[in-house]
This record gives C-alpha cells, structure tokens and sequence, in this order.
C-alpha cells in the first residue's frame, strides 16, 4: 500500500490517539507535559506559518505569546470573571489583540530583510518585554500577574487544558494545511525562494508577508493566554521569554521548516525534552548548556530537519523499488526520473 | 543644566566601550555575512575572564588585557571552525540560531561556575572620579574611553594599513572576486571571527568595571549591540562608533531627565524603530539588495 492511500486513515488514527490520551494516561505529570507540548506545537504551527513559509526567521513571537498572556489576565481582573470555562472565551479575544499589535509591528520590521529583520523582531521583542515592566500602573510591573484561581481537583486540572490547546492546535494546522493548498500559500513560497522575482511577477510581497506575519501573531497569542491560564500566576520575564522563540525555532528547524507536520514532531521532541530536563536538573543552569548542545547538535547534523529527510530516504527507496521493477521488465528509464523530479 | 552635560560626557565615554563590542559584531557581520549572536555572550565571558585574573592572580584589569584578548581570539577562530564553517546551506539564517544556541550554552557554564549573584569588577579606577571642569567622572570611564581609542584606533591601522586588512575589506566587497585574485577566504573568515571575539575581552572588562553583571547580562547586551549596528548600517565599522555614541549618549540624558532611567532603555529600541522607518537600511549602510 502506497504513502498517500494510507494517509487518511493514518491521520485519523494520530487525531483519535491524541483525542483520547489524557482518558488513557491520565496521570497529571504526564497530561502537564501533554499540555506545554500542545501548546508549543501550536506555537510552532503558526510561527511556521510565517517563517516557514516566507523563509523570514521572526525571533520575536515571544512579544505576541507575552501579549497574549497580558490580555486574558487584565479581562479577567478587570470583568472580575469566575474562574472556570469563562476565561477560555477570552482566547480568542487575546489572540485578535496580539494580531492587532502585529500589524504594525510587521510594517515596520518587514521593510527589513533577512539578518536585519531578525535583529528588529528581537529587538521589538525586548521593547514589549520592556513596557510589560515599566507600565506598571497596567502591567503591575515586576511582581506579575495572576488569573482566577481554579479550584478543580488536581486529577481533572490539565483535561480541559489540554482539550483547548488541542483545539487550539487543530486550528493552526487546519490554517497551515489550508495555506499551504493556496496560491496564497504559493506566493508565500515565491518570496522565500526569490523575493524580487515574485515582485516582478506581480505579487503583491508586502500586503502577503504581512498578512502571514499577522496570522501566525493571531496563533500565538491564543497559545499564550491559554499558557497564561494554565500556569495561573506569571512574571513578566516569563511572559516575554526569549527562550520561547529558541524553543519554537528549534523545533520547526528539528521537524523541518516549512513543512505541515515538522513543528509537530519537533515539539513532540523537544518539549517532553525539554520537561524531563527541568525535573532532573531543576533551574541549575546546566539546563541551558543541555538546551543549547541539542540545539547545535540539530542544526549542524539535520540541518534540512526530519521531516525532509525522512521524505528525502522514502523518495530514494522508492525509486530504487521502481528502478529495480523498471529493469526487471525492461520498462523506461523515464518513470524513475519522474519519481526523482517529485521528490524535489 | 550640568547634570545633562555630565550625561553627555558620560555617555560619550561609555559609547566607546559599546563601539569597541560592536565593532566586533559588525565587522564579522561584513566579512562573513552571519550575525554573531553570542556577542553579547561572549562579553560577559571576557568579563568573567578578567574577574577570575584578579581574583587568582591579583592581575589588574587592563593588565589581564594582555593575556584575555589572545584567549578570547583562539575562542573565537576555533567557535567559527567548529560551528560556522560547517554550515554549507542557508547560512545567513543558520548562523542565527547556531550563534544564539552558543550563547545560550557560554551562558550556562557562566550560571554554573558564577552562580546568578551579581558580580563587579573592582580597582582603584573604579571607586575614585576625576575632577574636572565641574564634572566628577569616574577615572574608569576615562581609562576605557582611552582603551577603546588605542583598540579601534589599532583595528582601523590592521584594516587599512596591512596585507591582512586589505584581505579583509576584499572580502567584505566580494568574495567571489576575493578568492579569484587567491584570498584564503575561510582563513580570513576564521581569524575576522577571532578578532570580532577578541575585542568582546576588552569590552567586556570595561563593560564589567563599569556595570554589575551576571551570567544572563548577556540578552540586554546583545540587543544593545544588535540596535546599535542596525542603526549604524550593518557591515560599516564607523557607522556602528556613531550609532553607540549617539545611542548612549542619549539614553544617558533620557536617564536624568524627568523619565527617568526605568525609560532610557525603552527609548534606546524605540529609536531604532524610528529611524528604521525612514532609513531601513540604517543611517551609514547599504540597502539589501537580491543575492544573486
């Protein structure tokens, strides 16, 4: 049976594994590390989005997950919500906030390219990291901020976070899928492989960039307030963290860039990873060290990520078969070229 | 009125030290094409360095200089033979995240051996101001306004005056045309690498007898050093002397002004966006262009 007729039932399979893992393994250490993956992966569905597709490496989403998690705290301090299902209403409120924000965060850092836009997203990175100190009559500075507490038992805590980043997940993906089956999607891809040429050819770059930078905003802002809820109490050092954006690009580059399902497996990776690490080794700052030998590890051994050389290994068994079976009957040397050209 | 002079004067001086790091960064930058994010890293390790010399060795600072710089410059030839030169695809943005990975490691060992504690370097230049003109500064600021005078001064003589320099700016130029006319360009890519990190040895000990730093120093610098080039034009050396000057000379007025310095950083990042909106190829640089 070939790859495509077996992808459906596949994909029903992963959906219906995933849907059902918090009944199977309901432990709450093992739902917690479920939970921070989902929500990375979701992270990292959308920021491929942008990045993936455009070949614009954005390490400032931290600044819209951080926004994320600011807004879903003032609305609930500020409405006085009841802690329960309401808060989660807030989410998508939360992600159209960061979206907002990004629209003119994204004029302005995408009149850049290449290594000056990755400094300028840092660097917008570090002023909205900083406004969430210093406005501290609306942030409260320093000390954070916390969201309803929830008084659920400790069994059932993680199941409706997890259900919601789960949701939060499929969206992203369906929004990924979606593009990628686009000529939007196409013209994403025309300006990472050749920016001026697209132009030339009568793509609209900057109002398509945008868009996409704005959209994987959207995601990851909604990534965040659900992070927010779930962590109940927050730091603003923890809201805008750098270390998200290492995260996020590490898995994407691990899973590989571009690719639907990369982000997923390379937050599958890199965040139960990433977890276990922190219970052994606690805070010691050998977290890091670890964290950043990985990082190098991925990007100088796989540096096309899994995804693509997986693929790239099927494509070459493949047409090794049909080599085999084409010399076998004498049949023309054309069929392998052709399995050769798709794989590209 | 003099409390704004003395922000001026002081934010002159301490410009230079922010040159001195950012020259480093922008001359890679313009040799190889990558950014080295773990400039900022490798400055509070320069910083480390010359604690542990004074420490141990009861060395003074700019004494230590003369054993830091060489170390920081092997450190950095063997992090670009290691980690840069292996990557052959998409380098520009490779490089990013190999450069940051490194960062994120120098500072896991600094945490590990230092602790988080904050730590400053001390001397009798570090304590004691200088008099002059109605102003008190600090003999430090004075001595590594100097220091950073002799260093820049001696890179420009290496850039323009030597065989290794005219190498360099070739590259910079071209580097197809480079290796054409036999310019070993990995080889001047590996020793511009090593120089960009041993510059980091004597910022980061004019950098560390000035502030109080730990192991996580590192991000506020970075992103410093990053606003400053952008601002100055990537790849242009002078650019990147006036941009930290003009940077910290105003952040230091925002500082006394009725803000206050809890805003002085904000409006160091907000500068930027400013300018780039105008000038996106920063003040001296030149606009990307396709790469063909």
């Amino acid at each position: 049976m070939s790859l495509s007729k077996a992808r459906p039932a596949l994909l029903l399979v992963l959906f219906l594994v995933a849907a059902l893992f918090p009944l199977v393994f309901s432990n709450p250490a093992i739902t917690t590390v479920a939970v921070f993956t989902l929500i990375y992966a979701a992270s990292g569905v959308a920021w491929n989005i942008f990045s993936g597709y455009t070949g614009y490496i954005a390490l400032g989403h931290a600044a819209f997950f951080g926004t994320g998690c600011y807004v879903i705290a003032l609305m609930c301090e500020h409405w006085n919500t009841p802690a329960g299902y309401e808060p989660f209403l807030f989410v998508p409120v939360a992600g159209l906030v960061a979206a907002v924000l990004a629209i003119p965060v994204g004029a302005i850092a995408l009149r850049t390219r290449r290594h000056t836009f990755v400094v300028i997203t840092i660097a917008i990175f570090f002023i909205f990291q900083l406004m969430a100190f210093n406005l501290s009559g609306i942030t409260n500075g320093s000390s954070g901020m916390s969201l309803p507490l929830l008084l659920w038992s400790g069994d059932f805590f993680n199941i409706p976070f997890y259900y919601a980043s789960f949701i939060l997940l499929l969206l992203a993906l369906g929004a990924a899928w979606w593009i990628r089956n686009s000529k939007y999607g196409l013209t994403l891809l025309a300006i990472r492989d050749d920016e001026d040429r697209a132009r030339g050819l009568g793509v609209k770059t900057a109002m398509m960039k945008l868009s996409a930078f704005v959209l994987s905003a959207f995601f990851v802002g909604m990534a965040g307030a659900i992070w927010a809820y779930f962590m109940q109490n927050f730091f603003p050092q923890f809201a805008f963290d750098p270390l998200f954006d290492v995260s996020v690009a590490l898995m994407c580059f691990m899973g590989g860039l571009g690719t639907l399902s990369g982000p997923i497996i390379g937050a599958l990776i890199v965040i139960p990873a990433q977890q276990y690490l922190e219970i052994q080794i606690g805070d010691s700052p050998l977290y890091l060290v670890l964290y950043g030998v990985l990082f190098l590890a991925v990007i100088l051994l796989l540096p096309q990520g899994i995804v693509p050389s997986l693929s790239r290994w099927w494509a070459t068994r493949k047409s090794r078969h049909l080599e085999a079976a084409a010399e076998s009957s004498e049949g023309t040397p054309g069929a392998q070229q052709t399995v050769v050209a798709e794989s590209r | 009125m003099g409390l704004y002079a003395q922000a001026v004067v002081a934010g002159i001086l301490s410009g230079s030290v922010y040159a001195l790091m950012a020259s480093g960064l922008t001359l890679v930058f313009g040799v190889m094409d990558i950014i080295n994010v773990a400039q900022g890293a490798l400055v509070v390790l320069g910083a480390y360095l010359s604690y542990v010399l004074q420490q141990t060795f009861n060395l003074d600072l700019f004494l230590g200089l003369i054993i830091t710089i060489p170390v920081m410059f092997v450190l950095g030839v063997v992090l670009e033979v290691l980690f840069i030169r292996p990557l052959k695809r998409d380098r520009t943005q490779l490089s990013i995240l190999v450069t940051y990975a490194i960062a994120i490691i120098i500072e896991g060992i600094l945490g590990q051996v230092f602790t988080n504690n904050n730590v400053t370097l001390t001397a009798w230049y570090t304590t004691k101001s200088l008099h002059l003109f109605n102003f008190y500064l600090p003999y430090i600021y004075v001595f590594a306004f100097l220091l950073s005078c002799v260093l820049l001064a001696a890179l420009y003589v290496m850039l323009y005056r030597t065989q290794f320099g005219h190498s360099i700016r070739a590259t910079m130029q071209n580097r197809v045309a480079a290796q054409l006319i036999g310019i070993d360009v990995e080889r001047v890519a590996a020793l511009t690498f090593g120089v960009g990190v041993a510059l980091t040895a004597a910022g980061g000990m004019a950098f560390g007898s000035i502030n109080a730093f730990n192991s996580g120093s590192s991000y506020d610098l970075i992103s410093r050093l990053l606003v400053i080039i952008i601002l100055g034009g990537m790849g242009s050396i002078g650019g990147a002397l006036v941009a930290s000057i003009f940077m910290l000379v105003i952040e230091d007025v925002i500082a006394v002004s009725p803000a206050g310095p809890t805003w002085s950083s904000t409006v160091f990042f907000a500068l930027l966006v400013l300018v780039l909106l105008f000038r996106p190829q920063g003040l001296f640089g030149k606009l990307a262009t396709r790469a063909q």
